[in-house]
């Protein structure tokens, strides 16, 4: 491709250079330079001779270099925004474990929370039952004591009833009762009420 | 005084001949290996350093490059990428060409309308032989647009052929009537500066204004150029 449009050029160039030659012998310079059709061959070699160089240097020499500062910059982006990638995904990982075990710590914690909470419950509800067995115990030793006592409150009330009940028989009737018919005779009054 | 038109006179500094034919060194040859020399320059020389990170001068080097590779990108497409070698050349040759010529006392071969006319037709044969390798006799239906009614044909296919014929005629004209025009204005000024005295700061002033225009107009011109260029490489790739 690139020998077909330096050949092109040149054979341009050497089609105008002949096409002025023939030219040039008819006239010569009047008027606009431009115009002076003796001076068009040389410009039209040079012009080809300096184009096709520059085309050239440009070609083999120049924009390789270019191409290839340009490509390898390129490259150093991608590798490096490749790398920036590669340690993002990193932190992300880190930054997933960081949060997993932070979750696993707390769930942790919790539970060891309300296993503390139901062990200190467990233990409070044992000494209350504790306690409230205890009480109930001394209530009903102590119910025993008052019942007992009240048995003997009432053997007293019975037997003073019983000597009241002489007493009064005396001093009413006039005559004595024998204790132990008096104690009967209040027995049966009071039924069985005591 | 020198007349405005003196500055584009071909001076001959080394004369050759090759048989018959004046092959001369003149001051538009000079011209012309500068730019070589000057374009290779600023590019090998841009990138001797080779630096992952550019300096200002590899910054210059490598933005003209990307500048024409993206210019090629977006008008011919992905097949443009072989064209690219000959389109940096012209763009640079062109703009070195245009930028030289503004330097005072050079010389601008850009405002020779045989070699800007050279350049347009090396160009028109290039993109007709490519589209004519791609395409074989196909490509002829390029001179009549698909759709078309067949009874606009006499009337479209000789316009079409025409418009594609001008081609390299207003490509030629328009760099070189640009380069010639300007660089006469500057000259006629700068002819006034000479010629007014005192007052002569007035068209001192449309000068200076003049300058700033013209190196614009240098680098559009070139730009001009290369993109017609690569539109006419994408027609010929492509077919319309």
């Amino acid at each position: 491709m690139r020998g077909r449009f330096l050949a092109a050029g040149l054979a341009l160039g050497s089609v105008f250079a002949a096409a002025a030659a023939t030219a040039a012998e008819g006239q010569s310079g009047a008027g606009l330079p431009q115009l002076d059709a003796t001076r068009f061959a040389p410009q039209l070699i040079w012009l080809a001779i300096t184009f096709g160089a520059l085309y050239l240097l440009m070609s083999r020499v120049a924009l390789p270099r270019v191409a290839e500062v340009l490509e390898t910059r390129a490259d150093h982006i991608n590798d490096d925004l490749r790398r920036a990638e590669e340690s993002r995904g990193e932190a992300e990982a880190v930054m997933q474990a960081y949060e997993k075990a932070l979750v696993d710590a707390r769930s942790k914690a919790r539970a060891a929370a309300l296993e503390a909470s139901e062990a200190a419950k467990a233990i409070s509800e044992e000494r209350q039952r504790e306690a409230g067995r205890t009480l109930q115990e001394e209530a009903v030793a102590a119910e025993g004591r008052i019942a007992e006592a009240k048995a003997a409150a009432m053997g007293n009330v019975r037997s003073v009833a019983a000597e009241v009940a002489i007493a009064a028989t005396k001093r009413i009737g006039g005559f004595d009762v024998d204790a132990e018919r008096g104690a009967a005779a209040v027995a049966a009054a009071m039924g069985g009420r005591a | 005084m020198a007349g405005p038109l003196e500055q584009f006179e071909i001076k001959t500094l080394v004369p050759i001949t090759v048989g018959t034919t004046d092959a001369s060194f003149t001051n538009a040859s000079l011209f012309m290996a500068i730019a070589v020399a000057a374009i290779t320059v600023f590019i090998v020389g841009g990138m001797r350093g080779r630096a992952l990170v550019p300096g200002r001068w590899q910054s210059m080097a490598e933005l003209s490059y990307e500048f024409i590779a993206g210019m090629v990108r977006d008008n011919v497409g992905s097949k443009g990428r072989q064209y690219f070698p000959l389109i940096f050349s012209l763009f640079m040759f062109i703009l070195f060409g245009n930028l030289l010529g503004m330097i005072p006392y050079s010389f601008t071969f850009t405002s020779h309308i045989i070699v800007t006319f050279a350049l347009a037709a090396f160009i028109f044969v290039v993109v007709t032989l490519v589209a004519l390798a791609k395409h074989g006799l196909h490509f002829f239906t390029y001179f009549f647009p698909q759709g078309a009614p067949l009874a606009t044909a006499p009337l479209i296919i000789p316009i079409e052929i025409l418009s594609y014929l001008s081609r390299p005629v207003s490509l030629s004209i328009r760099l070189f009537a640009n380069m010639m025009a300007g660089h006469t204005m500057l000259k006629v000024f700068a002819i006034f500066t000479v010629a007014m005295g005192v007052f002569g700061f007035a068209p001192l002033a449309v000068n200076v204004a003049l300058i700033g225009f013209e190196i614009l107009v240098a680098v559009l011109q070139a730009y001009v150029f290369t993109i017609l260029t690569c539109l006419y490489l994408h027609d010929a790739i492509h077919l319309h």
